[in-house]
């Protein structure tokens, strides 16, 4: 059991995704950064998929109630256990009583907690996914608030090796980081800053030239009102070159919508399935968990790729992750 | 039926089937999405249907992983629209299946309805002219969208179209009946909103424990018929 003694800014169970059901009306939903999830959960031994937990700058204080294996991927929030900073990207072995907290937030926006065996949440439309408009999935199908208890799935194979690998002799150790970690080209968020790449969308040719060449050329603020169905971006209001009418059609993670005022949003994992307004560009799928990591008055731009070359480099950084998935099997066995 | 394909990211495609809303173009998309259900391909995800279009989410690795090796130089979305293509040439028939006619039982007025005294006054008519004219309608649902189980109806009568509320209820209630200027719509799931509300149903729209959740489905025809309160409570109590 792990035990929430407190909450955190927003905090909630969240996996890849609920698919299936958005025909529908039912948002996909699931982890922000997607790659920062399946790295935690991998180091761990979970499978990719198995619920993590979401933390929004502001962490949670956990206390854990059993011996386990820990993993927190994607943004540095400072993470301490019993008032100790303990590594980010790395398998950590804790002990029972410790406690797990925050501190001040140091990169990136969102953290991934993934724990041996992945947290224990009813699946409701094939998803442990949070959707907390609608009260569905996740913990009781909202954000985690103090006073919950939150139980673990049983451990795979897998993260039961890895547990006795790490394990301190020491029964006065508290906890104990494996002596490996996740190769910095994931990790390292220096080379996470630079400029998001986009496809033009389908209406691009909607907007006047002018507000085609802003698009690439200024940068946009990312407004305080932002949250997980969008980050509303302001700086650079865009025009369109005469009003069109559009009817509703699907929308996915990362379409980037612009409604009448010109202020463009960028649709994210809790985004709605259709949406009616002028698409001018997408986010290419390799550049997402970047964009996710991002926070509310941090400014951002974008660069123009093809469809092809988006294409080619998702299939890059999957055959990267698969690597790193291998390599991390091997720390296993 | 003419098909014209456009990317939606890195991994999905858009099938364009027409540019304005028409039933032709609606069973266009029903033709299309009972295509997508019998095949169920491993490649696809899901799909999500529209007004005007299907949009197909794929999965790009499992289709590097699988697609023959004559075609590895090829790109993941060329290889799903060549398949896609093939996959809906199979036929070009309409769906056999006969649209179903759903009957949604409304409590008009009162507590349930607290716009139709206004939705009345608006358009010149008596509060029983407005039930009647809704109750008239020959409705169709062309797609589910913007909520869980939220349904996109054509076919309501101009005589009652009414401008949404200047400012919107913080909070409607489930199977809240509504107007908003030449639409009507049902609510499935508590959200706030600006509708006219002249009316709710007891049957529950939404239910995520079921297989299938959306009560509605696109290309569904419906009738609302009328029921008292004291009908309400019971088909409410009845369906829980």
């Amino acid at each position: 059991m792990i035990h929430v003694l407190k909450s955190g800014l927003l905090t909630s169970i969240q996996d890849l995704g609920r698919y299936g059901y958005q025909k529908h009306g039912v948002i996909a939903s699931g982890a922000m950064d997607s790659e920062s999830h399946r790295i935690a959960n991998l180091l761990v031994g979970n499978h990719p998929n198995s619920p993590t937990m979401e933390i929004t700058l502001m962490g949670p204080v956990l206390e854990f109630q059993e011996d386990t294996c820990l993993a927190i991927c994607g943004g540095n929030l400072s993470p301490m256990i019993d008032g100790e900073r303990v590594s980010t990207w790395k398998p950590v072995y804790i002990r029972k009583g410790s406690e797990l907290r925050f501190g001040k937030p140091k990169e990136g926006f969102r953290s991934y907690l993934a724990v041996a065996g992945g947290f224990d949440v009813p699946e409701v439309m094939n998803s442990a996914s949070t959707y907390m408009r609608a009260g569905i999935g996740g913990f009781k199908g909202r954000a985690l608030q103090k006073g919950d208890c939150l139980s673990v799935r049983s451990k795979t194979k897998d993260s039961k090796l890895l547990l006795e690998k790490i394990k301190p002799k020491d029964k006065n150790i508290t906890f104990q980081e494996a002596g490996w970690f996740v190769p910095p080209e994931f990790s390292n968020y220096e080379d996470k800053k630079s400029s998001i790449r986009v496809m033009a969308g389908r209406e691009f040719d909607w907007f006047d030239e002018k507000s085609q060449k802003n698009f690439f050329q200024h940068s946009f603020q990312i407004d305080s009102k932002s949250d997980r169905m969008g980050y509303r971006l302001t700086g650079c209001p865009l025009s369109f070159k005469e009003e069109q009418s559009l009817l509703s059609e699907a929308v996915t993670f990362g379409t980037i919508q612009v409604p009448s005022e010109g202020n463009p949003i960028v649709l994210l994992a809790d985004r709605q399935t259709t949406g009616g307004y002028p698409k001018i560009a997408q986010v290419a799928s390799v550049d997402l968990p970047r964009l996710a990591q991002l926070r509310p008055g941090e400014s951002l731009s974008f660069t123009q790729i093809s469809h092809n070359e988006a294409q080619r480099l998702y299939l890059q950084r999957e055959n990267e992750i698969k690597q790193l998935q291998l390599g991390i099997a091997s720390k296993f066995r | 039926m003419e098909l014209n394909f456009h990317p939606l990211g890195d991994q999905s495609v858009l099938i364009e089937l027409g540019t304005t809303i028409s039933e032709e173009t609606n069973q266009q998309v029903r033709t299309i999405s009972a295509l997508l259900d019998e095949q169920q391909p491993d490649w696809i995800i899901e799909y999500i249907p529209a007004f005007t279009s299907v949009t197909v989410l794929y999965d790009p690795i499992y289709i590097t992983k699988h697609q023959s090796p004559l075609n590895r130089d090829q790109l993941p979305y060329d290889w799903v629209c060549e398949k896609i293509q093939t996959l809906l040439s199979k036929t070009t028939e309409s769906v056999n299946h006969q649209p179903r006619t759903i009957d949604i039982p409304v409590c008009y007025g009162h507590t349930y309805g607290p716009d139709l005294t206004n939705v009345a006054e608006q358009n010149g008519l008596t509060e029983e002219e407005v039930i009647e004219t809704h109750m008239s309608g020959d409705y169709l649902v062309y797609m589910i969208g913007f909520a869980p189980g939220f349904p996109y109806i054509g076919g309501m009568d101009e005589k009652i179209s009414t401008p949404r509320r200047s400012e919107p209820r913080l909070s409607i209630p489930a199977g809240s009946v509504g107007i908003a200027g030449g639409q009507t719509g049902v609510y499935p799931i508590e959200t706030p909103g600006g509708w006219q509300l002249i009316g709710r149903t007891p049957l529950t729209l939404f239910d995520p424990s079921k297989e299938t959740p959306s009560l509605l489905q696109s290309g569904d025809h419906i009738r609302f018929t009328r029921i008292t309160e004291e009908e309400y409570g019971r088909l409410k109590e009845a369906d829980k």
